[in-house]
């Protein structure tokens, strides 16, 4: 217990360089996904299958081997990505990698969410004769907004806890200095795992209640 | 090809379309022509660096890499339905004492992140149960959770008919359970499994933080070796992977189509279908 409250300083900078990965890879795979989405639904074909075979590459890919590709091939053919001294080449390595893995998972939960709106919807709004954009804007779309909710908070959680594999490229995460503090405290380890686990758990119930407190918000658009 | 939220597109839509994917791709060729440019300049894709990415020793030593991958994955997926059925049925039980505890660790395990859990055990354990125990104990875990909300969403789905039926003629409740309600929900939860297997495939190359001998860890061992060919041989195991990831998603897509082809239940169309 004690070896908690004397790293606590560390413990906290290790979570803080967690989130910045979530915001930053979260952001990236929100923007990414609306895109792949966008292509996936579309009625040019090649749009489409390029969205799904893009899908279906980086689904089916361990995290852990896009990071590799980031930190180590990619410099390889003249990647550099360093921002500065806080988000140095390790830390955009990952956020990229991170971003553009969840990018796939995000896709998929925007579409399941518009695709458990009822087809009779879309079928009115044909048959009043509103166009592809209007029947998408004005009937589609904000229905969808509650039902993609619950599968992108999934998405969200998932990315917060996948942001522990950036530890095996060398950034300095929370799972990071989890470990560091476990070589040093080898015999106060279990309560180092539970304080850890206690601070994953807090980033993904907060999510969990995030998206809570929006599918409430939404049932009343309704 | 058609869909609800569109007409079927006349002579004029026809012909932007066809603009369109003339436009998106020649982007792709040209995007394709500069990243292999790119590669060629930087040395990666001569003939010598290929040669020396592919040879026989390195296949050989990515191909045991997937069967430490494969050993865990198989090892850890039969654990998690064991482990998932076990833990469903006890956060189905009437009796809290034992409903409350199994509620705890499967929240537990699937709120906290993989990594974290594997090199916990694998620090603590990893004298009795050495680094392939430590990787199947932590994806056991994980995927067990993941697997008992999915069985008990499966028994929860079964229909209420079903159990009272087996009251009615007299069975008990470990009964009704085991005869009546769980061989349907597994039935019925077969393409989930599958689809967990995936998930297991690719957790896998967790075993790479405690020195555990698989795919990835094999082929980043190769890849230091070889240095400019890195991507290549990166790109290698990503096809292994997506190649055996791909197919058992397919299977669970098909188990899906026919289990609810013979449920009898309409498959839900939705207005992204496109026809």
């Amino acid at each position: 217990m004690q070896v908690l409250l004397d790293n606590f300083s560390e413990i906290i900078d290790g979570f803080i360089v967690t989130l910045w990965l979530l915001l930053f890879s979260g952001l990236l795979a929100m923007v990414l996904g609306v895109v792949l989405v966008s292509m996936r639904v579309s009625p040019i074909a090649v749009l489409r299958g390029a969205g799904t075979t893009y899908v279906n590459v980086v689904r089916n890919t361990p995290l852990l081997l896009i990071l590799f590709l980031f930190r180590d091939a990619f410099p390889t053919v003249g990647f550099n990505y360093s921002v500065n001294n806080y988000f140095d080449f390790f830390f955009t390595a990952a956020a990229l990698g991170l971003g553009l893995y969840a990018a796939a998972f995000v896709c998929e939960a925007l579409r399941a969410g518009v695709n458990s709106i009822p087809v009779g919807q879309a079928e009115a709004a044909r048959s009043i004769g509103m166009t592809f954009s209007q029947s998408m804007t004005t009937v589609i779309l904000p229905q969808a907004f509650q039902a993609v909710v619950p599968p992108l908070a999934s998405t969200y959680i998932a990315l917060a806890k996948n942001t522990s594999v950036a530890l095996a490229i060398g950034v300095t995460e929370a799972t990071f200095v989890m470990r560091k503090m476990t070589n040093d405290n080898a015999t106060a380890r279990w309560w180092i795992f539970i304080g850890f686990a206690a601070g994953y758990i807090i980033i993904v119930w907060s999510i969990a209640g995030i998206a809570h407190v929006l599918e409430r918000r939404g049932a009343g658009w309704r | 090809m058609s869909s609800v939220l569109f007409d079927v597109p006349g002579p004029k839509a026809r012909r932007r379309h066809r603009l369109y994917t003339i436009a998106f791709l020649a982007v792709v060729v040209l995007v394709a022509f500069l990243v292999v440019q790119k590669f060629r300049s930087e040395g990666v894709l001569t003939s010598a660096v290929i040669n020396d990415s592919f040879q026989n020793s390195n296949i050989s030593f990515l191909l045991d890499g997937l069967v430490g991958t494969l050993k865990a994955a198989g090892l850890a997926i039969v654990g998690s339905v064991v482990f998932g059925a076990l833990f469903a049925v006890g956060r189905l039980s009437d009796h809290a004492v034992i409903r409350l505890p199994c509620t705890a660790v499967i929240e537990f395990f699937r709120a906290v992140p993989l990594v974290l859990l594997i090199l916990i055990i694998w620090f603590s354990f990893k004298d009795t149960i050495g680094t392939l125990g430590s990787l199947v104990a932590g994806l056991t875990l994980y995927n067990g959770s993941v697997l008992a909300e999915v069985f008990r969403a499966g028994v929860n789905a079964v229909h209420r008919g079903q159990s009272e039926a087996a009251y009615a003629i007299g069975m008990r409740k470990t009964q009704v359970m085991t005869l009546i309600l769980m061989p349907q929900a597994v039935r019925v939860m077969l393409p989930a499994i599958i689809s967990q297997c995936v998930i297991v495939l690719k957790d896998t190359s967790l075993g790479y933080v405690i020195v555990y001998q698989e795919l990835v860890r094999n082929s980043r061992q190769v890849a230091q070796f070889v240095n400019d060919g890195t991507i290549l041989v990166y790109a290698l195991a990503a096809v292994m992977f997506i190649v055996i990831n791909y197919s058992l998603s397919k299977l669970a897509e098909f188990l899906e189509r026919r289990l609810s082809r013979r449920g009898g239940q309409p498959i839900q169309r939705s207005p992204l279908d496109v026809e």
